[in-house]
């Protein structure tokens, strides 16, 4: 391990002030990622910031506009919340994904954003259901849109001093069905080969798609969307044709490659799958 | 290298520690307050063999930093049994096999505290689940599921 020194600051704004110091500060939610990679030597740090007793961190919650959760919120929180809750499946289920339940205990799901590994399982869900990022500097905050949020893998677009505060996600209309599935050689407790989320909201009396999402993860530098395959299915009535001509389209939006998991090919294969597997889930619940 | 006075519950236990910032939780049970009961199996999250609860969450003890630690309460294997009496988990454990050379024994005894509390009545699939992060490279798995199901059953009498 590097020699660091370790803050954990009670207010965001003691919070900020560290974080704006000089040398290499690195925010901490739940560590599971950051403390692995200081081990390894992969990531460097001065002084590592515990945000995890910043009360406007903790912040998990959901009215009438949407759902807000907190950056050092852990995915075993936003799972059950959302378990309990629903309107956000896909994010229910992925968040169920991150490692084990030690890790999820643990693990935040806006750790799991700015550790921005092109494989995270949550982010796919984020971004089918719009998710905003909201940051916080000492010179301010932006609100970012999630899908701009990543430079490539383990990158994303957040300036030396700015941390991500809360992640919002709009309420999805009573129409609305989402699902997450990755694919891994196991069930469990590994990284995905590929991962696809979906989210339909569909006329409930001529099964017109009125909304797309669909998010892929594992098959390009950062999370991407398939814009193609989404606006190919909105305004198209949902059978199967439509869903298989969905996946293939998906598939064009997935630049793999091919490494000690899969093959480029293979990740292609997984992609077209897996969209039709998450779209029948979809019909699924809106039955 | 900065130092950092934590205070900390083990066991129901409260310490005062020095501890150095980039210590692990793990290393300050083992190394410092001589609880060896928790393993170091692989250091990075996968195998769960140094697995505590922290406010009574399951977690990897090898990816917590010791003054993490400050003000939580800490329950280690060492912290389960009563009096030296042996838990309704740790005897179902024994006596169905559910251990062969004992190394993750640790780590599964607070998983299946931690699960079994949340969750009285699992199903096998919610055990296979829950204790993934739980590795063991004896028993293939099939007597730990059973050591569980049966440790819930007891739990439910008791």
């Amino acid at each position: 391990m590097p020699n660091f020194d370790y803050e954990a600051p009670t207010s965001l704004a003691d919070a900020l002030e560290l974080l704006s110091r000089p040398g290499e500060i690195r925010p901490l939610a739940g560590g599971t990622d950051i403390i692995d990679q200081l081990k390894n030597n992969r990531r460097n740090a001065d002084l590592v910031v515990d945000l995890k007793r910043v009360p406007e961190l903790l912040a998990l919650d959901s009215n009438g506009s949407g759902l807000r959760i907190g950056s050092a919120v852990s995915c075993t929180e936003v799972h059950n919340f959302t378990a309990k809750n629903g309107g956000f499946d896909a994010l229910s289920e992925s968040s169920e994904l991150v490692g084990s339940i030690h890790i999820q205990n643990r693990a935040s799901v806006g750790g799991n954003v700015c550790n921005a590994a092109p494989s995270a399982d949550t982010i796919p869900s984020l971004l089918i259901h719009e998710a905003v990022a909201h940051t916080a500097s000492a010179s301010g905050g932006r609100e970012i849109p999630l899908i701009d949020f990543f430079a490539g893998p383990g990158q994303t677009v957040l300036e030396k001093g700015e941390i991500l505060k809360e992640l919002q996600l709009p309420a999805p209309s009573a129409n609305t069905a989402s699902a997450y599935l990755r694919f891994i050689p196991r069930n469990e407790m590994d990284i995905a080969v590929a991962g696809v989320g979906s989210l339909i909201e569909v006329d409930p009396s001529s099964k017109v798609v009125t909304k797309a999402r669909i998010a892929l993860a594992s098959v390009a530098p950062t999370p991407v969307r398939a814009y193609a395959a989404e606006e190919f299915l909105e305004g198209t009535v949902i059978d199967e044709a439509a869903i298989d001509k969905t996946a293939d389209l998906a598939v064009g939006a997935a630049v793999p490659i091919t490494d000690v998991r899969g093959s480029a090919e293979y990740r292609k294969e997984l992609i077209k799958v897996l969209t039709k597997r998450t779209l029948n889930i979809c019909l699924e619940r809106l039955a | 290298m900065s130092k950092k006075q934590i205070k900390t519950t083990v066991n129901g236990v409260e310490h005062e520690i020095l501890v150095d910032s980039t210590w692990t939780l793990l290393e300050t049970l083992r190394d410092h307050l001589k609880l060896t009961g928790t393993k170091e199996g692989c250091s990075n999250g996968n195998c769960g063999a140094c697995t505590v609860m922290v406010d009574g969450k399951s977690s990897c003890s090898c990816l917590v930093l010791a003054p993490e630690a400050n003000g939580r309460e800490i329950t280690t294997v060492e912290g389960l049994s009563d009096h030296g009496h042996l838990t309704p988990i740790q005897d179902a454990f024994v006596e169905n096999s559910g251990l062969q050379c004992g190394f993750c024994t640790p780590g599964f005894m607070i998983a299946t505290t931690a699960l079994l509390n949340d969750n009285p009545h699992p199903t096998e699939n919610e055990i296979r689940l829950k204790l993934a992060g739980n590795l063991c490279r004896c028993t293939g798995y099939d007597k730990i599921v059973r050591s569980v199901q049966d440790a819930a059953e007891r739990l439910s009498k008791a």
